[in-house]
């Protein structure tokens, strides 16, 4: 790596836990709330459970005397208990769970309001990985979706192929992505930090690796990224960076990749005009270190099986090369 | 019920034998029109699926017990994960509840001598057999599904699962669709019709009203499934563009089509459960169900509100508010029947006098186990949680909780409780008590930290996973727990098998059943009653005056039915006495039909339509063979 700011500021969020992916730990107001939802549930459900068993244990002590515990045997009186504990207290508890959840929650973590967000992301998904464009911006890129801390971001979530599941447990629920559809959700962050996320709908072979991450910036941190998101490709500084550039455009690999300013212009696989300035390779599955890269682009059936990136018959000073021209695409 | 037998009534049972017998040998299997045989047919092929689908969570246990496993790698994974699905839900736990526990003893249980359509019953296993060698052919010649049981499109179309893998599960659903409905419509019939006269419909064990649910919700569930399936067959097999949105078809359709069979069928599977539920609470806690009324009742509101619920599948797909919160109420209305049955079960427990022996072990841990997986069901209406949990292992283990604990479960402890009936002998009790502490042990271990993956953000369906997201410890306790549950299992298989060798005599009614089953000999005669049982009430075996009144009957000959191969039919609702029906005897056509139709599956599967199409007139001549006159026996 030769740019450190950044990558020191990464490096040490990524060792600091990388990005949780709990419902239960929120970092956004209607992760929350589900997340109290739950423990109300919860809570409700221990109580329902425990008294069930309670009443099997009275069963069991009693087993050798017939009848209720002081009241004996009364037909109209069991009968009435079926009636208190099947019908009569459930119809409370769940009328009060449906106008808490379904009436009032529901409208909480729903798709935002048209015009009550600042800004909008497209993120399509693809057989594996996440496209995340910006529009109004030529930005694009690949498994990392950066927006500004403390704002509402509307989400437009949609798919290249089959159904993916756009999900971010820390910032908010689910919402598919369905081909010919647009759905939306909101992505909003108490702090700045990284929320790890997941493809949640069976999507084939590699739907075990499917991540992303969610950085979550102040807000002039954020623009500065855009701005270099919205930059073409650095030209390469070094003959091997060169030859490197030149390998690329010249195999296949330019035919699924897009790096802007060059001739590659590829829509199959990810954006790579500033693929060095992410945190992790194909969707979270690899750190991205000079190595790792390197490993990657040699050997990518073996990192992830069944990927559409082929194995390509090259020297190991050709993958070098390769490997250190994309290494400095900040 | 020692009684001695004038020489009358010796004379009479020896007729019945000689009228009823069927062909020794293996002759006698593949033509046998019994429904007892049938019935266990259905138990030792869905046993043998049972292993199967067991064999392939393991694997999946075995893949998913530390991160970054290899046991398996993506396809495999993806296969065994399919193929589970498949294998459990529709080649075991609707089989066996329908076709073995359905078959056997509905019939037993309104004292009729076999099911309305003989053969149209043994079509029904002949057809199943097919069907589940049919897709098991599919995983040994390498072309296993990858899309996961409810195969949503397009992963599932051509273009992003090549190969036959899909065909082998869509056109294997369809023909097991064929034996379920055929299964469905039978049970129908028999529950109106073959009641024994004076078991009117409030007089039927609760045990029929659970079947007659089951049967009413499969003949109405399965075409969306069949309908679906076609669909999709159409699209991979001719290029049609049903669910192809490019070309103006349409994805969601397969979803709804999908659940609107799908969600019914959750309670096809635990309503056959909770049956063997009321079944056996009775004996055990030697009293009379609670509620007998309102029980019934639920058990057919379940299934009726069960059809509509299904969008809660679907909360995540972006389907408008509205349609959300309305599949929400539905959902959430169909816990009261829900919780009619349970508490009914559990104050039936409280207020009798139970005897903790095997049977009711399993009934104890399945009420126990439904509590639990009910609980978290309803979680799933409460719609930002849904949305939320939706596609987690949270949802892995409330529908294992809902799956195995409150369907298998009692099926386990119904083979324990009908063991002795169908083979005259008993089971050993002490192995039999630890076979369920070890399989209960077994079961929440493997399950119950699912749901606290599951809310630590786990998705299912991934063949690995990383190890820094905190997910380790509780995947190997599951794996461990799964080793456990199949240990168990494995005990309850060995007890079973050994104590048919070597249990004690059982005599015709070990446990004080209350049902007719129990009126007749261990293992039962083919004819079931040499008398057709009189039924005052629906606990008939509590009604010693009736059954002493049969005792009479069959010395004076009175409802014996000695003239031929016949049972009673009788009125739909008041059980009057309606007619004698002649019963099919035992046929070869059947199984020929079977054989006829798997021709027609496995060459529309290669595509090669003229061969199918000579299965398709294969199949009208066995028909016409099948519905030809017979000869009249003497």
């Amino acid at each position: 790596m030769k740019k450190w700011g950044w990558g020191i500021t990464l490096g040490a969020l990524l060792l600091s836990g990388c990005g949780k992916q709990s419902p239960l730990e929120p970092q956004s107001p209607a992760s929350h709330d589900i997340a109290v939802l739950w423990w109300w549930m919860l809570g409700i459900a221990a109580v329902v459970f425990f008294g069930a068993v309670a009443l099997l244990a009275i069963g069991w002590v009693r087993r050798d005397r017939p009848g209720l515990p002081f009241i004996g045997e009364n037909e109209g009186v069991t009968t009435g208990l079926v009636v208190t504990f099947g019908m009569v207290i459930p119809v409370i508890v769940l009328v009060a769970l449906f106008a808490v959840s379904d009436l009032w929650l529901v409208k909480r973590t729903g798709a935002p309001d048209p015009g009550t967000t600042s800004m909008t992301i497209r993120v399509i998904g693809h057989q594996w990985f996440w496209e995340v464009r910006y529009p109004g911006t030529r930005a694009v890129t690949a498994n990392e979706i950066h927006i500004p801390a403390r704002t509402r971001v509307q989400v437009i979530a949609t798919t290249a192929d089959v159904i993916h599941s756009f999900w971010v447990p820390q910032l908010n629920r689910k919402i598919d992505m369905i081909p010919g559809n647009e759905n939306r959700v909101l992505l909003y962050a108490d702090n700045p930090g990284i929320y790890r996320g997941q493809c949640a709908e069976f999507c084939g072979l590699q739907h075990a690796h499917m991540a992303m991450k969610v950085f979550a910036e102040p807000r002039k941190r954020f623009q500065g990224w855009l701005k270099d998101q919205e930059e073409r490709a650095v030209t390469p500084a070094t003959p091997e960076e060169r030859e490197g550039r030149q390998l690329f455009l010249q195999n296949a690999c330019a035919g699924c990749h897009t790096i802007r300013g060059t001739s590659a212009q590829g829509s199959i696989g990810p954006d790579l005009t500033h693929v060095a300035s992410r945190s992790t390779l194909a969707a979270v599955t690899l750190p991205n270190t000079n190595h790792a890269l390197e490993r990657w682009i040699r050997d990518p059936q073996h990192v992830k099986p069944g990927t559409k990136m082929p194995a390509l018959d090259l020297s190991n000073t050709d993958f070098a090369a390769i490997g250190s021209y994309l290494d400095h695409l900040r | 019920m020692a009684i001695a037998v004038p020489k009358a009534a010796d004379a009479r049972i020896d007729r019945l034998e000689r009228i009823w017998a069927e062909r020794p040998g293996v002759m006698g299997w593949l033509t046998t029109v019994d429904h007892k045989r049938i019935g266990l047919m259905f138990l030792f092929t869905s046993l043998a699926f049972f292993a199967a689908g067991g064999v392939e969570a393991l694997l999946i246990r075995t893949q998913l017990l530390q991160p970054n496993g290899t046991v398996l790698g993506p396809n495999g994974f993806n296969e065994a994960m399919t193929m589970h699905g498949v294998t459990m839900i529709f080649l075991f736990v609707v089989p066996i509840s329908i076709g073995a526990f359905g078959n056997y003893l509905v019939p037993m249980m309104i004292g009729a001598r076999d099911m309305a359509f003989p053969r149209l019953n043994a079509f029904s296993f002949w057809v199943f057999l097919a069907a589940g060698i049919f897709m098991y052919v599919g995983v040994f010649s390498g072309n296993a599904p990858t899309a996961g049981w409810f195969d949503y499109v397009p992963l599932a179309e051509n273009t992003y699962s090549p190969g036959p893998g899909i065909d082998f599960y869509a056109l294997g659903l369809i023909f097991t669709g064929v034996s379920s409905t055929a299964t469905a419509v039978n049970l129908i019939v028999t529950i109106f019709k073959l009641r024994a006269p004076g078991m009117s419909i409030n007089r039927m064990p609760l045990f029929c009203f659970a079947f007659l649910a089951v049967a009413f919700a499969l003949v109405f569930a399965l075409p969306a499934l069949t309908c679906a399936l076609v669909l999709l067959e159409f699209d991979r097999l001719l290029g049609f563009h049903f669910y192809d949105i490019a070309a103006g078809g349409d994805t969601i359709l397969w979803q709804n089509l999908f659940w609107i069979f799908g969600h019914p069928e959750v309670y096809i599977i635990i309503l056959p459960a909770f049956g063997i539920a009321t079944s056996i609470i009775p004996t055990f806690v030697r009293r009379r169900m609670v509620a007998f009324p309102m029980v019934a009742l639920a058990e057919i509101l379940v299934a009726f509100i069960g059809f509509g619920v299904w969008a809660h599948h679907m909360f995540a797909v972006g389907l408008s508010q509205v349609t959300n919160i309305y599949f929400a109420a539905a959902s959430l209305i169909i816990v009261i029947p829900s919780g009619i049955q349970l508490f009914a079960w559990i104050t039936t427990i409280v207020t009798g006098t139970p005897r903790f022996k095997t049977p009711l072990l399993w009934i104890v841990g399945f009420i126990v186990l439904f509590i639990i997986g009910g609980l978290s069901g309803i979680t799933f209406a409460a719609i930002p949680f849904d949305q939320q949990l939706t596609d987690t292992y949270y949802v892995v283990a409330h529908f294992h909780y809902v799956i195995f604990g409150a369907a298998v479960f009692p099926i386990l402890g119904g083979l324990y409780y009908w063991f002795p009936k169908v083979t005259g002998r008993m089971y050993f009790e002490r192995w039999g008590q630890a076979s369920f502490w070890v399989s209960f042990a077994g079961m929440n271990l493997t399950f119950f930290p699912m749901h606290i993956v599951g809310l630590l953000g786990m998705p299912r369906r991934q063949y690995t996973y990383p190890s820094d997201l905190g997910w380790t410890g509780y995947n190997i306790i599951e794996s461990i727990g799964a080793y456990l549950l199949a240990a168990g299992l494995l005990m309850v298989v060995a007890n079973l098998i050994v104590s048919s060798f070597r249990g004690e005599a059982a005599g015709r009614d070990p446990f004080g059943g209350a049902t007719l089953e129990w009126a007749t000999s261990s293992p039962p005669p083919a004819y079931n009653y040499a008398v057709i049982p009189k039924v005052s009430s629906p606990y008939p075996m509590w009604d010693a005056e009736d059954r002493d009144e049969d005792v009479a009957n069959l010395a004076s000959g009175r409802m014996v039915l000695e003239q031929g191969h016949e049972t009673p039919a009788s009125t739909a609702v008041d059980a009057d006495w309606d007619e004698i029906l002649d019963m099919p005897s035992s046929s070869p056509w059947p199984v020929v039909l079977a054989v006829a139709i798997s021709g027609i599956f496995a060459f529309v599967l290669l595509k090669q339509w003229i061969a199918a199409g000579v299965f398709v007139v294969a199949t009208l001549v066995v028909l016409a063979a099948w519905h030809g006159k017979e000869p009249q026996r003497a």
